[in-house]
């Protein structure tokens, strides 16, 4: 879909040094950033982290103050909007209401003075693209949302631009609607191989559609990684709480390959610690393993008592709420699946024993 | 540098400098056209309110005499007299009107009583006539040789009693707009849950009906204030020897040929309006926090006893309002009041046309209709740069401040100004002087507050990406402005240019000094009926601007629901959807 394959060397968009201030408020402190050709990369982040405003700066719909913007090899720093080359697909969809969707799709075409048949064409082809066909003559108060943000798309694909930008596209969706167009976006983002930006805060969302995520918080790039890598070995405290649930276990060190926390000395699987730092190590709950018989690996490093607390149904997995026993050891969550509550023996005040894995103990930051 | 680089050819940016977007050019285009409304309003507005303020302060030689016309103006007991008799008239029509309006709003929005949608219309029947009907209905009334004359126990209605009467009359559908507003915008929610508590009917009243309406009631209250204070119609009339500030000015200006006095009562006489103005704006500052975007209407349920007692209320109201206009059109059709009530058309045929006075309704119907066209296409466009377009906050800024600064400005004060201004051998725009193109100016200026609130709020409920959408879609902004945004926007454009033709039609107070024997206008030509005595054609000329203006409304009904059902097929669902 990408015709002007004018540079094939080089990311296709980089940005460097990008800043930008309301007022007093820094919303951007110097982002560097290069996106590959055909890329779907995410900017996840909490509200006011900045990367809807990053998003509106490559669209030019906002000026940054500071950093340039090359796309394909050409410099669009100071470009306005209308000279750059990008389809966007806002929130609130945008369609035009007093319009037909043949019309909305069609609005960018008509004004390139392209012939009338070859518009007809191409709206026909845009809407089979997305799966609605037949809603050429209807009007956009007359589709479901996530009907709507189908047409937004086919509109913004209309002309074929080199860079699909969209911000939060399904956060107006219901949580069905949301997973359905999840899958579809991802699949015609990857079948046309357009270079996608998909701002989002939904973090299931960012891990599933995802090429690259850059994880933003207050104005800065936390980390930039694959969604696994991102998950797995995330780079900053920030990073790991935001993006599922982590357990934060404090404590100091004891060597260079152990941790003491709250009496108990955690085997860690690296050996480059300087003793007595303070320092947090990071867990994921499905990472701690649960053993029904308390007496599992007494003594055993990495393996202590602890005693059921809570049970949080989610539907495929529950949440244990865990107390170690017998020491400061702070509490912690795991996450078993269903099957594994309903066989008994880990209800509310069990005692049970459980085994921290050193290697997904890790230290962040 | 980036500053110097053009749209055509930005350069790259130089490290260490902030950057500057290249503007492209329809981005230039927007912003010129933005600061040419900017100095639009500034011209026609700023300019004539300034000549005021140096009117003020010089002498009949041109001479500067400090604040001493201020001195010699107070100096004087009867013009000091004015200014407590004009603030005693509003503070009474204001504490007479607000109550009888929020109790008929009140009675609409809170009731199951029937015929609410006629008590509305009537309710607002006032509006479609100049404020000098009611001034010669009360006169036909309670006059000299009138019907209800003894009722009022030899107290004569020429005076603060006329006044107050006919002002009520004439403020009555003002207050009523904006205290139903604010009721319809009630919460419904809240009275479920002050329900379900087993609150008693009158706690339920004081503790969130009247907070509830808090702010349009003071909101009203000011416009009613602010209207008295300003309208120079009803007290010409009816007044006899009450002096008001608006009568002193026009005293004054026609009759002495004294502008500079005539400046020194309109700023002593702009103090008022502009402290009610004030207050208004604060609170409805204020106002905009208290509604949630979930708010449910208020549904009533039938209560027989308070259902009948405020269809007794309304039926009341209702029957006087169309006592004061019913009396107007009697008059206008019968040979002479009160010795000769057979049924003529003479003060239309003789009176009107036989006199030549009828050209000023025609001259009347084309400046509003002139006003309607234009005001409502530069009102319009203008808020839609203000709202759609970016860059030049400074202007923006100064544009929404002139915006709201017409309805703090009585009329008098704004028509002064505006002879001040045009008649200056010096202005360039001087050949406006006695045309109707000025009185078009003074009218769209005048009214230009209602009419852009309504614009920018018809424009904020617009998506407000739709520009961003036609950028990336590489579409002329103007284009998206003709196919979308005039489209979604059309009930409210057509509602200012209904707002504008009415007002227009009536507006007496900014035109007065501003029209020559060509352009006289109809509300004028009552005035002058009524000083020459000829109260006969005068209710005839108030009625054609009755029948005028009621036309328009219903006019604009029809077209709007026609709309609604055809062209704007798509604010309907789909079938079956």
């Amino acid at each position: 879909m990408a015709e002007n394959a004018r540079s094939s060397e080089g990311p296709y968009l980089r940005l460097t040094g990008i800043a930008k201030s309301f007022g007093r408020f820094q919303a951007l402190h110097g982002i560097d950033l290069a996106i590959e050709r055909g890329e779907l990369v995410t900017f996840l982040g909490p509200s006011g982290c900045g990367k809807t405003t990053l998003l509106r700066i490559v669209a030019g719909l906002e000026a940054q103050d500071w950093g340039t913007i090359v796309q394909d090899g050409r410099d669009i720093s100071r470009l306005p909007a209308i000279r750059r080359d990008y389809g966007i697909v806002f929130q609130s969809y945008a369609l035009f209401p007093n319009l037909t969707i043949h019309a909305n799709v069609a609005y960018g075409l008509v004004n390139r003075r392209k012939g009338r048949s070859e518009i007809e064409r191409r709206v026909a082809e845009l809407l089979k693209l997305v799966g609605l066909p037949d809603s050429g003559a209807k009007y956009p108060g007359q589709l479901s949302g996530g009907q709507q943000q189908r047409i937004a798309l086919a509109r913004a694909l209309a002309s074929a631009p080199g860079l699909l930008l969209l911000d939060e596209p399904l956060s107006a969706l219901d949580a069905l609607e949301r997973l359905r167009l999840r899958g579809e976006i991802r699949a015609l983002q990857q079948r046309l191989g357009v270079t996608t930006i998909l701002v989002t805060h939904d973090q299931e969302e960012a891990l599933s559609m995802a090429d690259r995520i850059v994880v933003m918080n207050a104005g800065r790039i936390e980390q930039v990684g694959s969604p696994r890598a991102v998950y797995e070995t995330p780079a900053t405290p920030f990073a790991a709480d935001f993006i599922g649930k982590i357990n934060v276990l404090p404590g100091v060190a004891a060597g260079r390959d152990r941790v003491r926390v709250g009496g108990r000395a955690l085997l860690l699987a690296r050996n480059d610690l300087i003793e007595g730092s303070a320092v947090k190590l990071y867990l994921r709950p499905e990472d701690v393993v649960v053993h029904r018989d308390p007496a599992t690996g007494q003594g055993a490093a990495n393996t202590l008592a602890a005693q059921v607390a809570k049970v949080e149904f989610l539907g495929a997995f529950c949440v244990l709420g865990l107390a170690p026993e017998g020491t400061d050891f702070p509490a912690l969550s795991a996450n078993v699946p269903r099957h594994a509550v309903d066989a008994g023996g880990l209800e509310p005040g069990a005692h049970i024993a459980i085994t921290l894995p050193p290697a997904a103990l890790r230290i962040l930051g | 540098m980036a500053t110097a680089a053009t749209a055509s050819a930005p350069g790259p940016v130089a490290a260490g400098r902030v950057v500057r977007q290249a503007l492209h050019w329809q981005e230039r285009l927007a912003l010129a056209l933005l600061v040419a409304c900017c100095a639009a309003l500034a011209f026609f507005l700023l300019g004539p309110l300034f000549m005021i303020l140096v009117k003020s302060v010089q002498d009949k030689d041109g001479a500067f005499v400090g604040l001493l016309q201020f001195r010699d103006y107070l100096g004087t007991p009867a013009l000091r007299q004015s200014i407590f008799n004009t603030l005693g008239v509003a503070l009474v029509v204001t504490g007479i009107t607000i109550p009888l309006a929020f109790t008929f709003a009140y009675a609409l929005t809170r009731s199951a009583m029937p015929g609410k949608a006629v008590f509305r219309v009537v309710g607002l029947t006032p509006i479609l006539a100049p404020s000098l009907l009611a001034a010669i209905s009360f006169i036909q009334w309670f006059g000299n040789q009138g019907l209800l004359k003894p009722l009022l126990g030899g107290t004569p209605v020429y005076g603060a009693l006329g006044i107050v009467i006919s002002s009520i009359y004439a403020t009555f559908p003002h207050a009523l707009m904006i205290i139903l507003t604010a009721l319809l915008l009630a919460d419904g929610r809240l009275y479920e849950a002050a329900e379900s508590l087993g609150t008693r009917t009158l706690r339920r009243f004081f503790t969130i009906t009247l907070p509830g309406a808090k702010y349009g009631l003071v909101s009203a209250a000011m416009v009613v204030f602010s209207y008295t204070v300003s309208d120079f119609g009803i007290p010409k009339v009816i007044g006899g020897n009450f002096n008001v500030l608006a009568v002193d000015i026009y005293k004054q200006v026609i009759g002495q040929q004294n502008f500079n006095k005539g400046a020194v009562v309109s700023l002593i006489l702009l103090l008022p309006v502009l402290v009610a103005f004030v207050v208004d704006w604060r609170m409805q500052g204020r106002q905009h926090a208290q509604f949630s975007a979930r708010a449910v209407p208020y549904v009533a349920r039938r209560k027989p006893w308070f259902d009948g007692a405020m269809f007794v209320y309304c039926t009341l109201v209702a029957l006087l309002l169309l006592a004061v206009l019913g009396m107007a059109v009697y008059t206008s059709f019968i040979k002479l009041w009160p010795y000769d009530k057979s049924f003529s058309l003479r003060h239309y045929t003789f009176g009107l046309v036989d006199g030549g006075v009828i050209v000023s309704f025609f001259n009347s119907l084309r400046m509003a209709f002139v006003t309607a066209l234009l005001g409502t296409m530069f009102i319009f466009g203008c808020a839609y740069l203000l709202e759609k377009t970016r860059g030049m906050p400074g202007t923006r800024a100064l544009i929404r401040l002139l915006a709201s600064i017409p309805m703090g400005v009585p009329g008098m004060v704004l028509g002064l100004g505006y002879i001040l201004f045009f008649n200056h051998p010096d202005n360039p725009f001087n050949v406006l002087y006695h045309t109707l193109t000025i009185l078009v100016l003074a009218t769209v200026v005048h009214y230009y507050t209602s009419s852009h609130l309504t614009a920018v709020t018809a424009l904020k409920s617009l998506d407000g990406e739709f520009e961003s959408v036609s950028a990336s879609l590489k579409v002329p902004f103007y284009k998206t402005f003709h196919r979308v945004t005039v489209p979604v926007c059309l009930p409210a454009i057509l509602d200012i240019g209904r707002y504008l033709f009415v007002n227009a039609m009536v507006t007496i107070s900014a035109v007065v000094f501003l029209y020559s024997p060509d352009t006289q206008l109809a509300a004028v030509a009552i005035l002058n009926l009524d000083e020459a005595g000829e109260i006969g054609p005068a209710a005839a000329m108030a009625t054609l601007i009755v029948v005028a203006s009621a036309s328009v409304c219903v006019l604009y009904a029809l077209v709007t629901r026609v709309l609604l059902t055809r062209t704007q097929g798509w604010r309907r669902p789909a079938p079956g959807n």
